[in-house]
């Protein structure tokens, strides 16, 4: 194994770090432990809370597994260990 | 045109597309058979991953089970979608760079064992056997309720319809199948919807109309409006109605997102694209088809209900049982809607109290069933709603079929019993045994076990606390041993069994509970359909425990895991191993 490649996954473990960090925040977290919290506040007809458990937290997954691949790939190209 | 002869001719155009489809996509090659030559391109593979995705549950049940439950519904949602954060993030990029046909076969390789690789073989059939159940129940229910064929019936033109293209082309021909079957199913999902966002809203787009306000209701919000409808007429707030308790929901959400990740049907799709990155951006067209549904699903679950409360409970006072709308007669002759007059005054009394609701059946699957009817639509989209639910039913149970026949062909006949197996033989008995596990399918969807009802939400459970957490620690660590793999695996999948069963009877037979299905006695107040989270832990704890014990994996072990940490060398799928 060629020395930069554990800085390449070191960066990598960063970035899952941060994906899944926003991943439980959007879900666990607004959806479930802070609903009632949110729920003060609304958003059109939506309260924010139920909003976040079944809207919001999806479209922040799909951005999410994007920003990934996204960055991986620049990732990749960085330490030069893309396909 | 007659409603009948319509989707009698919707559903067959759509089974004739799936015939040739199947013809012009044939396996040639066990590579071809297995992974589709590793060849698909990214967002075709995300189609196709949304509709192996997708069963019968997500289409027909999902919306129906929001309806009732509301907010308590987000687990599902949430769960169900979650878990492809985690697939793309800690399973599919690694898993393809490895360049293997099944997931059994890379736990083999990473722990350096025929053991383990039974051990996944076993895991993988229980989940995917219990799950496949479910489909072919749906094929059948479908079938009965729109084409008014015998259940029996339906299921064997079902089990020929995923014969002839699942056998001709493996995962090629279903690949390509369920491209097709997902533009059938979410066409078929939207259409409905957003007809009956409009009549309420005014707004085409369901997601938005469920946050609007009602039309003929300049001051008051949809959703505002069902938690007063539901509130005044006893039933519990839709907005914060919750599924048990915090931990419950937590766990439950949990159990779904790492049982996604862990399903070995899901998972081997992502075998069959051409790149590590392709692997990556394909999760994500995957979460975009399924979120085109699953941000639907809400909507339609809360439209539904509205629809229903008004129908059922008028402004004007309890609705005369001979005034009820056609629809809810044409429900009741299946058996899906039932009406009992208990106070004999001829009026529909439907409230949350037991003793005086004389609403004494309404299935929750009639809110999508029925939707089209209820929002008064035109014919053909009713022919297309049985067109879509048998597309789910038939793109999941393929998947299915297929993860479990590439484990007895691939990993125990060519990788354990009788590893001289030629290509070509092999390639005959892969197609051998995809018939004869879609023999076994059928015939446990004519006799489905007693514990049918709970085979969907058991899968998750055993994928989330068996197969996830193997396949995440070999790539995450470097160190897991063989032994702690396989005492992991054994040990999550057992202690999941075990609480369902105590709390379900063993083998869902009732009266063999040792501790009942009551509440009080559930671990923690976690129900045993949310269990798999903590099977999950107890197989991650096992596995370190037990690594410190043996020591750690060897050396060339360790450089097989750099090596697949890094996307550069991946090349095709590899063949010779």
């Amino acid at each position: 194994m060629k020395a930069d490649n554990s800085e390449y996954w070191k960066a990598n473990l960063r970035l899952v770090y941060f994906c899944l960090t926003v991943w439980f925040i959007v879900s666990f977290g607004c959806g479930l432990l802070l609903v009632d919290v949110l729920n003060n506040f609304s958003l059109g007809g939506y309260k924010l809370g139920f909003w976040f458990a079944q809207q919001g937290s999806i479209y922040v997954f799909l951005f999410l597994v994007f920003f990934y691949a996204f960055r991986m790939n620049q990732l990749d190209k960085k330490f030069g260990v893309q396909e | 045109m007659e409603l009948k002869t319509l989707t009698y001719i919707v559903v067959f155009a759509s089974f004739a597309l799936y015939f040739g489809i199947a013809w012009w996509a044939r396996a040639a090659t066990t590579k071809e058979f297995y992974v589709a030559g590793a060849g698909i391109h990214p967002v075709l593979n995300g189609m196709a991953t949304a509709a192996d995705w997708m069963s019968a549950a997500s289409f027909i049940s999902m919306a129906g089970l929001i309806a009732f439950l509301g907010y308590g519904g987000s687990v599902f949602l949430m769960g169900w979608t979650g878990g492809y954060v985690l697939l793309a993030m800690l399973l599919a990029p690694y898993l393809r760079k490895h360049g293997k046909f099944t997931v059994p076969e890379f736990i083999g390789d990473r722990y350096y064992s025929k053991t383990a690789r039974i051990v996944a073989v076993a895991c993988l059939i229980i989940a995917s056997l219990t799950y496949v159940i479910g489909q072919m129940k749906g094929v059948g229910v479908a079938f009965s309720r729109f084409l008014e064929v015998d259940y029996d019936l339906g299921l064997y033109i079902g089990m020929f319809v995923v014969w002839v293209y699942a056998v001709l082309g493996g995962m090629k021909g279903i690949t390509y199948t369920q491209i097709a079957q997902y533009c059938v199913l979410i066409f078929a999902y939207t259409v409905p919807a957003v007809f009956i966002s409009l009549q309420l809203t005014g707004n085409p787009i369901p997601q938005i109309g469920l946050g609007s306000k009602m039309i003929g209701e300049e001051d008051i919000y949809l959703l505002d409006k069902l938690d007063q409808v539901l509130t005044d007429t006893g039933f519990k707030e839709y907005t914060t109605q919750s599924l048990g308790s915090g931990l419950n929901m937590f766990a439950y959400t949990l159990s779904l997102m790492i049982g996604t990740a862990g399903l070995p049907h899901v998972i081997m799709r992502f075998f069959t694209v051409p790149t590590v990155k392709d692997a990556r951006s394909s999760a994500g067209w995957a979460l975009v088809f399924i979120a085109a549904l699953y941000t639907v699903a809400p909507a339609v679950g809360a439209m539904a209900r509205m629809n229903l409360m008004t129908t059922l409970v008028p402004d004007t006072g309890a609705l005369e049982y001979e005034a009820r709308p056609q629809w809810f007669k044409n429900w009741e002759q299946t058996g899906l809607l039932k009406f009992e007059d208990k106070n004999g005054d001829g009026k529909i009394q439907y409230t949350a109290d037991k003793e005086t609701n004389e609403m004494v059946k309404i299935d929750r699957d009639i809110m999508v069933l029925a939707n089209p009817e209820i929002a008064q639509l035109p014919n053909w989209v009713i022919a297309l709603i049985a067109a879509g639910g048998l597309a789910a039913a038939l793109s999941t149970a393929a998947g299915l079929l297929l993860a479990i026949s590439s484990s007895i062909s691939h990993d125990l006949m060519k990788g354990v019993l009788t590893p001289n197996l030629s290509e070509k033989n092999e390639l005959f008995a892969s197609r051998l045994v995809m018939t004869g596990a879609i023999f076994v399918a059928g015939y446990l969807g004519l006799n489905p076990p007693g514990f049918a009802a709970g085979t969907v939400a058991l899968a998750f459970g055993l994928a989330a606390s068996s197969i996830f957490p193997a396949l995440m620690m070999g790539i995450f660590s470097k160190r897991i041993s063989s032994t702690a793999a396989i005492a992991g695996m054994l040990s999550g999948i057992g202690i999941t069994l075990f609480y369902v069963f105590q709390h379900k009877g063993i083998m869902f037979i009732p009266g063999t509970s040792f501790l009942g299905g009551m509440e009080p006695d559930w671990f923690l107040g976690i129900s045993p359909n949310a269990f798999g989270a903590v099977g999950a832990i107890v197989n991650f704890a096992v596995a370190f425990a037990v690594t410190k014990m043996t020591g750690p994996a060897p050396a060339h072990i360790q450089d097989m895991v750099d090596n697949f940490r890094v996307p550069s060398g991946s090349g095709a799928a590899d063949t010779s191993h």
